[in-house]
């Protein structure tokens, strides 16, 4: 071999390097904020969030990670109160509705301005509302919250909203068809979010496209979201897995910055995420593992979240006729040790539910007592129903962790364990969670299986709502004699305008959830947790995963 | 020699044509969906169902081909529904391309600069302490997981020295300039020095972890082919003509002791984004095989079609590459 050949080959990548070194030449700006004193308000705050942000505009999303990223940049009309899951004034300052709770009429914050410049007024808001109405086809399927909370687009049978109309710069009112609890809390919710009506229009925000087995984001999802928040969007690096967010020094809302950037460094794997909390490359992360507080709770800041959130156990009588029989149900309720689970598989604080929603819950009934662990009476049961000796397909999810279930797996063994101790015949379906796991169990195909909600909102009909307002649902309620009088009532409490006798209607549907129907059988109330390190400080815990991270005080 | 390469080629296309195909109808029938990804579990039954009837997953499977091929021939692979939504999945693959390549790069350096020449020596010096200690030292990095290895790495030089960092590819507040993406080569083209520095500060501890797999086969390699080489005629006629070391070292020794040691390291080169899904989670790097994770994870379609897809084609290429490498070091293979 000639020598010729290597060399002319390092003379060639030394041109080309040379070459494109003279067209490449740094655009860095220098902003490298640095530490120093307690509280620092040039300080960066390192976030390690457990996947990317899917979208930049929150009206496409759907997943805790997005909105996370969304809490910072934008504000709704309502808001949450730090800490609950409370409504509170956000862009709005108060709100009104009619005696017929069909009609809001909304204050607005005056002197505020978007991230662009443009003022945020009465037009603005209604916009918003017109823009989030107007979906295309793909925007539809996209925009899931709307979907699922306003049930409809464009004026459709059904639909919730009807309507915005601008009274004056700083007064909106807002139509929708029917009365419900969900109003005005729902309009906290990220997804309903008040972004730049200029910023819309320039970069074609409801230009979403179906394509390629996906949706195809218009430039203002992709790159331009412009919100009113403490925080401003400036960069989503995709090769380096990094958002980074800058302190909106206009801010109008009461708690100011007090950093001057926020940077998302992206780590899937949570082990990861633990060891650069450790390493000090990040400053927190959200969702540590129940194994890892007792450490964590001695060498950082393990901020405790109040629980708002239910494990349950759905049963489907339809798959199963031998569900039918409440007795069955009972039994299969008594057989559970749910004490021992929720001591030894749970994180401390969780607590044993006795209805299908947190405590928190405007509707909660004190009264209820819990079906106490009684192997002797489910057998009882279970022989007085003649179905001792059953056999019973009990399903549970994989590839996944969640607040209410840190570890599926384990779960299920605890409970197959209890009722094979009461001769129940137990066969295991382990399904991946996006493996068919969520749509199989949410189309009612499901015989027994673990599931849970966190909840979106302080509204008894988040919960009770979500498990069993539709009778073909996840366990198909529409089966049983008592199913269509539950379905009517649940839709009737909703619509009741004044809080109290709303509140009233739901203890008395609870209690005949417990007793008379037991649809499922409600587990328990984990409280998730987020981490900081020792060095940052100020940020309150939200029930909602709704935590302030611009609030943080960090010591470098 | 270019009709051969020109076979070679046209094989690959039907082998990928053949695998594409097999690819989409497995993927379609395990359980499951980026539908179910996407809307986690708050949507109804209809909300789900319309979503696939939007995204064209309710047509017959053969329908759905016959558009992703009609597709990518229009150079459209589809677009990431879990990894990156919104992005054409082939964009995705060049964007994290350069991340997968830099650590690949740094792994087999790492790899060929300590397991040749402790394969050689280790031969050289058959059954002493070097060799027995190297044996033993190539064990370990076949049997250790890289998870376990990765958490090792991570425990001493990040938590506990605070010399390098844990994940991640670049400290984002260094705000580097970015022209080809590669990060160590953009450090230097912009003279960013920092930047690029930085950067290989977060390859080293990743690159460690993935060259113990391909560190201990080559070695291993190396030092069988070595021991094999010495005991050959010629090197003892080489020894009795009286030429120098170097010349016997270089010339006939490692010289012919190489050609299965090639071999081993295309194998190598074409296992490395296996072993890379497993680097990169481990340290949150944002290379292919972390992409590769998420999109399994997420059943994002798109993405783990152009993934494998691209993972054959370099396997295919590394494959061809290995024997024209062949045919440069042994002379003999051309005549054939």
């Amino acid at each position: 071999m000639a020598v010729t050949k290597p060399a002319a080959a390092v003379a060639l990548v030394a041109a080309s390097a040379l070459t494109l070194s003279a067209c490449a030449s740094s655009k860095r700006s220098d902003s490298n904020a640095s530490g120093g004193a307690k509280g620092n308000t040039n300080a960066t705050l390192n976030f390690g969030a457990a996947g990317a942000p899917g979208t930049l505009d929150p009206f496409y999303a759907s997943d805790g990670e997005t909105f996370r990223v969304s809490r910072q940049m934008f504000q709704g009309l309502t808001g949450f109160k730090p800490g609950t899951a409370e409504v509170a004034p956000a862009l709005a300052t108060s709100w009104t509705p009619s005696s017929d709770g069909k009609t809001w009429t909304f204050k607005l914050k005056t002197g505020v301005k978007f991230h662009d410049g443009t003022p945020f007024n009465a037009d603005a808001v209604c916009k918003n509302f017109k823009r989030m109405d107007s979906q295309n086809a793909a925007g539809q399927q996209a925009s899931e919250y709307w979907l699922t909370n306003m049930g409809g687009y464009n004026g459709a049978k059904g639909e919730l909203y009807q309507g915005c109309t601008a009274k004056d710069a700083s007064t909106v009112e807002i139509k929708i068809a029917r009365p419900t609890s969900k109003f005005p809390a729902l309009l906290g919710l990220p997804a309903f979010s008040m972004q730049s009506p200029t910023a819309l229009d320039k970069y074609k925000a409801n230009d979403i496209k179906a394509q390629g087995e996906g949706f195809v984001y218009p430039a203002y999802a992709n790159a331009h979201p412009v919100g009113t928040g403490p925080m401003k969007f400036q960069a989503y690096d995709k090769t380096n897995k990094t958002v980074t967010l800058v302190r909106n020094d206009d801010y109008a809302g009461d708690e100011k910055p007090t950093i001057a950037k926020l940077v998302f460094q992206i780590i899937p794997d949570e082990t990861a995420r633990k060891q650069a909390l450790s390493a000090g490359t990040i400053d927190g992360y959200d969702l540590p593992n129940p194994v890892d507080w007792p450490a964590l709770k001695k060498d950082d800041n393990l901020e405790i979240r109040p629980a708002f959130n239910i494990l349950y156990l759905g049963l489907n009588s339809k798959v199963d006729p031998n569900l039918k029989d409440l007795k069955v149900r009972q039994a299969l309720y008594y057989a559970i040790n749910r004490d021992q689970l929720v001591k030894s598989l749970l994180p401390s604080g969780a607590s044993v539910a006795t209805q299908f929603m947190p405590k928190t819950v405007a509707g909660y009934n004190d009264s209820l007592q819990p079906y106490k662990y009684d192997p002797a009476k489910a057998k009882q049961l279970l022989s007085e129903a003649g179905k001792s000796g059953m056999s019973i397909t009990l399903w549970y999810p994989t590839e996944v962790s969640r607040p209410y279930m840190p570890a599926p797996d384990k779960i299920f063994n605890a409970i197959k364990a209890n009722w094979e101790a009461v001769g129940i015949k137990v066969t295991p379906k382990p399904l991946p969670w996006a493996g068919g796991y969520v749509t199989q169990t949410q189309n009612g195909k499901a015989s027994a299986y673990l599931m849970g909600w966190t909840g979106d909102y302080d509204t008894p009909d988040n919960f009770l709502g979500s498990f069993f307002s539709d009778p073909k649902g996840q366990m198909t309620v529409g089966a049983y004699p008592w199913g269509a009088t539950f379905v009517k009532d649940l839709s009737d409490a909703d619509s009741i305008v004044d809080e109290s006798a709303r509140a009233a209607k739901y203890e008395t549907i609870n209690k005949q959830v417990m007793e008379q129907y037991l649809p499922g059988l409600p587990i328990s109330s984990s409280p998730p947790a987020i981490v900081f390190s020792k060095k940052v400080s100020g940020v309150t815990p939200s029930p909602l995963t709704d935590e302030h991270l611009w609030t943080a005080k960090v010591d470098k | 020699m270019l009709r051969y390469i020109l076979r070679r080629l046209l094989q690959a296309v039907l082998v990928l044509f053949v695998l594409s195909l097999l690819l989409f109808a497995w993927l379609r029938s395990l359980p499951g969906g980026p539908v179910d990804a996407m809307l986690g579990e708050r949507a109804t039954p209809e909300n789900r169902a319309a979503m696939r009837k939007t995204l064209g997953l309710d047509d017959p499977i053969p329908v759905q081909y016959l558009r992703f091929v009609d597709n990518a021939i229009h150079g459209n692979f589809g677009t990431s529904t879990g990894v990156q939504s919104g992005t054409d999945a082939f964009s995705l693959f060049w964007q994290r391309l350069p991340a997968t390549v830099e650590l690949s790069v740094f792994a087999i350096i790492i790899a060929l600069a300590t397991a040749i020449p402790l394969g050689y020596f280790a031969a050289k010096r058959h059954g002493g302490l070097l060799d027995t200690g190297s044996v033993v030292l190539s064990l370990i990095g076949v049997a250790v997981p890289v998870f376990f290895l990765g958490f090792v790495l991570k425990y001493f030089f990040s938590i506990e020295w605070h010399l390098l960092p844990p994940t991640g590819r670049q400290s984002p507040d260094l705000n580097a300039t970015r022209v080809t993406n590669f990060y160590v080569l953009d450090g230097l083209l912009t003279r960013e020095f920092d930047a690029s520095w930085d950067a290989i500060k977060h390859l080293i501890l990743p690159a460690i972890a993935l060259a113990t797999i391909p560190f201990a086969i080559i070695f291993r390699i190396t030092r069988a082919s070595v021991l094999d080489v010495l005991n050959e005629d010629y090197v003892r006629t080489a020894e009795a003509k009286g030429l120098s070391r170097r010349v016997i070292r270089g010339r006939h020794v490692l010289r012919n002791a190489m050609l299965p040691v090639v071999t081993t390291i295309g194998l190598q080169v074409g296992g490395l984004l296996t072993g890379a899904v497993l680097t990169e989670t481990v340290f949150a790097f944002p290379g292919l095989g972390d992409a590769l994770a998420t999109a399994f994870t997420t059943r994002d379609y798109p993405v783990l079609q152009v993934l494998i897809l691209m993972a054959a084609l370099g396997y295919v290429i590394v494959n061809l590459l290995v024997d024209l490498a062949y045919a440069v070091i042994d002379p003999r293979v051309r005549t054939r």
